[in-house]
Formats: structure tokens, sequence, C-alpha cells
């Protein structure tokens, strides 16, 4: 019976203001009612919750020091992932900053091979070469390290889906923090000019690295930014929101208009990276009230069980399956081996013949294969 | 005459006969061509047999290149192939990684590549090295190509030579024409490699024509990155160059001919990866080294040669110090004799020769 059962769920909440939606430039938002079915539900808190384990996994990992170097955090935010993934298809493309490993499961990663990698293994997703912030699968150019640098390469992913005339659609995602870099409205410019299939969007977590909003942008109204562009803002932490906006955004591209700008409010749990205790900006207090007032996995379940859509137990199930997936995954990010020294200097050239590489002396000569 | 007669008796059909005959009976002809059309001939046979290449630059299609490169593409490949940007080159550059990343084949043009600068960060961080971090999951077949170095009388913004900034880098193939030939052969492997590629051309260089053979004309003539090519045999001494300098190699050659000196000159057309064996395999015959380039030379390709030939082993060989020859180390004036002294001219290249051979 259950499994028959198919919710209308309400997309607009009551009196909280941030679940509105705000347009510029565009005639209507997302409609104000979503169907959320069973599977979709079940799916949408599974994919969730894993990436929530995966990331409270990470930080433990990184505190043992297993995890080293840069390792930026995605729990508080799976909504925006989950929801986005929702309203594409695997066919489409994604470009996403370092704040990757949500988006790395999203697109087709498994949790395997995104511990790997953050272990630096020879499973990882990139052999171990790439770290937390060089992770790709088919269709996810990653990852990328360099703030805004990714915003180009999104709208040149959707150039090529224009091009090559396969109805794909690119999702190029930054942060708040890069939203005010001048690359980004050079790509807005010539997005709009050639009508490039991009949907823009912007994750506000309110701060950019230690920095806030209001100390960082004159106008802190992300999605009016593109000017030019229609924009539409809603709340991240909603994946119901997020999935809807996202449809609209992808009809938009798809239907031959141009790119779209979609701001998604949300929030980080941890600081910046796991160097940044992520308290000298913000109080404790309004962590804890996102937690308890917003939180995005939470937010799903009570909607379900409210709905009847799932039971406590069943939901609990789920849980415990995460909870050994991650703990599988953590195991062998452990225990696998690190990457052999041979393949240090392969994957320079691709398609090309071997080569020599010089090693830290003139009588090392490496050898890199395609 | 023969033929006219034939014409003129049975019509048309004897038309089609007579072009036939004369096919079959026309010898293979060497032409002259500038290196600026065999650069704009190279790009058009690319553009034609792969439908994923496509330009992108400032000024490139409408215009029909600042430089005129391009000239005719656009005619006849249209807006979807050949693409006027805005002057945004962190934008566009990025654009075109994301392109090559998502299956297509973009040559991004700089105007010059003092402007590259403003999208370097596209080029090595995005570019270069993402086949790497990826662990060969990304590759970025791309070409960024456009004027590099000294050009006349533009001043300091717009002078700087790249080749030691690009040739730095691992994950890049860094590629500098000098003749017509180079070009062509060249820019088609670069645009066929499945691999980021910077390609240094010379705007001094555009207009200046080459013998060009037939086999050379042929549409698959391909010059393979990283060989570099002997362009005269000599026996006291190599020199090593690339780009315009190369030109001049050839002009104190010819005048120390006459005293009887022979150079070896070495065209090296790729700065990454290196011929070091062309060099060496010279110098273990010539016994001398004079490296010839328009760049500064701190830090430089020159410096990179003499270093390596250092750790190799034609150091043996030597029988005098390796010696450089560059770009003099300040930014570029505009006073055109300033400009002439700026950069290498042939006395100075004949000068280090002597003092080289200590003649």
């Amino acid at each position: 019976m259950r499994k028959m059962l198919t919710i209308i769920s309400n997309v607009l909440r009551g009196s909280a203001s941030r679940n509105k939606c705000d347009v510029h430039k565009l005639e209507e938002g997302p409609p104000l009612q979503a169907v959320l079915t069973r599977e979709e539900g079940l799916q949408y808190y599974r994919t969730m919750q894993t990436i929530r384990r995966m990331e409270l996994k990470a930080d433990q990992l990184y505190k043992q020091k297993i995890i080293r170097g840069f390792c930026h955090l995605y729990d508080g935010q799976e909504a925006c992932a989950v929801g986005i993934e929702a309203g594409i298809n695997l066919s489409d493309h994604l470009i996403t900053a370092y704040r990757a490993h949500g988006y790395t499961l999203t697109r087709g990663g498994t949790v395997r091979e995104i511990m790997a990698e953050l272990t630096g293994r020879r499973g990882g997703i990139a052999k171990g070469k790439g770290g937390s912030m060089h992770m790709y699968t088919k269709h996810f150019y990653g990852g990328n390290g360099i703030v805004g640098a990714q915003v180009p390469l999104g709208a040149g992913v959707a150039l090529a889906c224009k091009y090559l005339g396969k109805n794909e659609l690119c999702v190029c995602l930054y942060g708040d923090g890069a939203a005010n870099q001048g690359q980004i409205f050079e790509t807005y410019n010539m997005a709009s000019l050639w009508k490039l299939p991009c949907i823009f969007i912007c994750e506000n977590n309110k701060y950019g690295m230690g920095t806030s909003v209001e100390r960082a942008a004159a106008s802190t109204d992300y999605y009016k930014r593109g000017d030019f562009i229609p924009g539409l803002r809603v709340d991240g932490m909603d994946v119901l929101c997020v999935r809807e906006a996202t449809k609209l955004a992808a009809e938009h591209c798809r239907s031959g208009k141009g790119p779209i700008l979609m701001e998604l409010q949300t929030y980080r749990y941890h600081g910046h990276s796991m160097s940044d205790p992520g308290i000298s900006y913000r109080t404790r207090d309004e962590i804890q009230e996102v937690r308890s007032k917003s939180d995005p996995i939470s937010m799903l379940k009570d909607r379900m069980l409210s709905n009847n859509m799932a039971s406590v137990e069943e939901l609990k199930e789920i849980d415990v399956e995460v909870r050994k997936e991650i703990e599988d995954a953590a195991q062998f990010a452990t225990t696998d081996p690190e990457p052999p020294l041979d393949d240090l200097c392969n994957h320079i050239f691709y398609n090309d013949p071997p080569m020599e590489v010089r090693g830290t002396n003139p009588w090392t000569k490496l050898k890199s294969i395609s | 005459m023969a033929s006219l007669r034939c014409f003129l008796r049975s019509g048309k059909k004897a038309v089609t006969a007579v072009l036939r005959r004369e096919f079959h009976g026309t010898p293979p002809a060497a032409v002259q061509v500038t290196v600026r059309d065999a650069l704009n001939q190279a790009m058009d046979e690319e553009l034609e047999r792969d439908e994923r290449v496509f330009l992108l630059g400032e000024e490139v299609a409408q215009y029909d290149g600042a430089y005129k490169v391009s000239r005719g593409l656009w005619k006849k490949y249209g807006d979807k192939r050949i693409i006027d940007t805005p002057i945004t080159e962190m934008g566009f550059a990025g654009i075109a990684v994301g392109a090559a990343m998502a299956g297509l084949r973009p040559i991004c043009e700089f105007m010059t590549f003092n402007f590259s600068m403003q999208a370097i960060d596209q080029v090595i961080n995005s570019a270069a090295k993402t086949y790497y971090m990826s662990a060969g999951l990304q590759s970025v077949p791309i070409v960024f190509r456009g004027p590099n170095g000294a050009s006349a009388g533009v001043a300091a913004q717009h002078s700087q030579c790249f080749a030691a900034w690009y040739g730095h880098c691992p994950g890049l193939k860094v590629v500098s024409p000098w003749s017509a030939e180079d070009a062509r052969g060249l820019l088609k492997s670069a645009i066929r490699d499945d691999n980021p590629v910077v390609f240094l051309e010379n705007e001094l260089m555009y207009g200046v024509p080459f013998e060009m053979s037939e086999e050379v004309q042929s549409k698959d003539f391909l010059i393979p990155i990283g060989k570099a090519k002997i362009e005269r045999q000599g026996t006291h001494i190599t020199l090593v160059s690339h780009s315009r300098m190369v030109s001049l190699c050839l002009d104190a050659a010819a005048v120390l001919a006459k005293e009887g000196i022979e150079c070896e000159v070495i065209n090296m057309r790729t700065i990454r990866p290196l011929d070091a064996e062309a060099i060496e395999t010279s110098i273990m015959k010539t016994n001398h080294l004079v490296t010839v380039e328009g760049g500064w030379p701190q830090f430089g390709i020159g410096a990179e040669i003499l270093a390596r030939i250092m750790e190799g082993p034609a150091f043996n060989y030597l029988d005098s110090p390796a010696v450089r020859v560059t770009g003099v180390d300040i930014p570029m004036p505009y006073a055109k004799i300033l400009e002439d002294n700026s950069v290498p001219q042939i006395k100075d290249i004949i000068f280090s020769i002597k003092k080289t051979l200590n003649v």
C-alpha cells in the first residue's frame, strides 16, 4: 500500500520567509507544489545521508592525519547536490569548485573511490594523484582548485553541448566567495551572447572562507548578479525546492533560451576547510540553529514521516546501511596501498608514445606513459 | 596548342579528355607561401577534416583575424565554427578549455601572447595539469595560438616572449615554428594532438614567403612535435634557435661561410619537449654551442639548453663554454634605435660565434 502512495508535497511552507522563491527577469518561479514519490524520497534520503556520513568520516580521518592537505567538507549542503541531480540527467554535465565530494558521488562516483582518493591510495577515483579537489567522473569535470576558474570551463562545456546538438546542458556551480570573480562576469556575457545551455548555480553558504557575504559583496543578491541573465533564488536546504528550481532552469536551457542563474541559500556545518574551525567568524549558536531548524536531511525525514511515506524503522535501516557502506569504504581507503612510484610520471600526455621525464637529478630518468 | 585544336574539333567530350590529359602531364610544383598563408591553409584543412575543430578569439571571424591569419575562414565555415569573442581572455580561454574537455577540439587564439597572461591560469591550471590530476580520465585537446615575442614599435607591454614561461610547465607542449613549412606542419600536428599545445607564432614572420614543396602542401603533411630540424649543416659550431631568430642565424652563417667558418644551424621547432638529442649530436660534431633567442636571458630557453648540455653526454665534447645570445634584459623600448638594440642582431650572433671559437 505504502509503496503505491504518491504524495503531493507542499513546497512552499507557511511563514518561513526563506522558503519562497525570488525571481529576477523571469516570468515565474518553480511551481509551488511538487510531487514526491516514496521511491524518490527514499533515494534522496539515502544519498543525502551517504554524503553526510561520508563527510563526517572524512573529518575523522583528517583529524587522524590519514587525510592530508586540503579537505573542504560538504555537510549541511547535501540538498543542493542531491536536488540538482534530481533535476537533470546523468547525460547532462556538471562542474563545481573544490567542495566537491558530494557532487562526485551524485555524478556516479562511489564512496570507496572517493575516500580512497582522499587518503591518496591507488584505488582512488584519480588513482591518488588528484586528491580532494580533483575528482572526475563521466560528465563531471571536477573538482577545481582555483576559485572561479570552473565557471568559464562550465560555459565551455555548455558550448560543446550546443555545438554537438545532443540537447544536453551544463550545470556550473560556484560559491558566494567566487561570485565576485571577474571571469564569472566575462562568462555571463559570453554565455548570454551565444545562448549557451548553462545553468549557473551560486551555492550561497553565507561565508567565503572567513568572510561573510556582507563583507565581500556590494550586492548579496547573487541571483541578480547575472544582470541580463534571468535568475532565481531558492532555499538550498530543501531538496524539493532545489529539484524544482533545477527542473525549471533545465527547461529554460533546453528550450534554447540561453543561460539561467540559480542561487541556493544553504549552509555548511564545517569551516571552510579542515584547517578552519569555523567559529571565529560565526557563532556556535548560529550553526546550532541551522542544524535544529533547517537540516536538509531532518527536513526530508520529517516530511516523509508526517506524510506516511516511510516508517521510522525504514529510515533507521537506511541509516544502518549507509553507515556500513561508509565503514567499508573507510576500511578500504585506509588499507589500500599508496600509488606505485612507477605511476609518478604517467598521465602527462594523452595518446602519446612513452617518454622520459627528468627526475630530481640529471641521472634520474623516469618513465612516463599515457 | 594541340589541346586547343582537340577542343574545337570535338566539343565537351574532348574538353574533359584534355583536362584529364593535362592532369597527368603536370609535374609537381613547389610554390612560394607566406607563413600567414601556411597557417591559414593548415587551419582551413583541419577545420574541414574534423568537425569538432573550431576557432575562437578576438576578431578571428568577421575581421578575418587581427593579423589576417584566419582570413576567409568565417566566410567558409560560419558562426558556429569561427567565433568572435569579446575582449575577455580569461573568460574565453576558460570556455575554450571547457569545450575541449567536453569533446571539441578548439583553437584558441590570443591576439598576442602578451594577453595570454590574463588567461594564464586557464592555460596552466585548467588545461595543462588536468590530465595528470585526473590520472588520465580527462584529456584536453586544445591549441592556444597567436603571435609571440617582439614585433616592431609596439613597446614593452606588447613585446614579451613567453616561450620560457610556457616551456616551464609539464602537461603542455610548446611549439615555435619558423618557416611556412614549420607553420603548416606543426599547426596541423598541434590541432591533431590530444593534448594542450601552446603554438607561438611571430608577427614579423607572417609576411615572409618560403618555398613549399609539393609534399609539404599535401593535406596530411605533419611535422612531429618534439623534433628539431637542421636547417644548415656545418662543422665548426652549433647554433640553436627558434622562430624568427633562425633567420638571423642563417644570415650570420652565410656571412661567416665567406670567412671559412661553417655553422650548423638547428631550428628547434619545439620548445617543449625539447629535442636535446639533436643538439647533443650536433655538438659532438662541432664542439661549440651558441644559442640564440629573442626572449630575456634569465631563466630562458638558452639557459635550459645550456643546463641540459652541461648535464648530458655532449659536455665533454665542448671545446669552450656554451654561450647564449638573447634579448637585452630590459622591458622593450619604443624608439627604433633602442628597439633595434634590444634584440639580437646578426652582428651580435657573429660576435658571439667568434668569441666562442676564439677567432
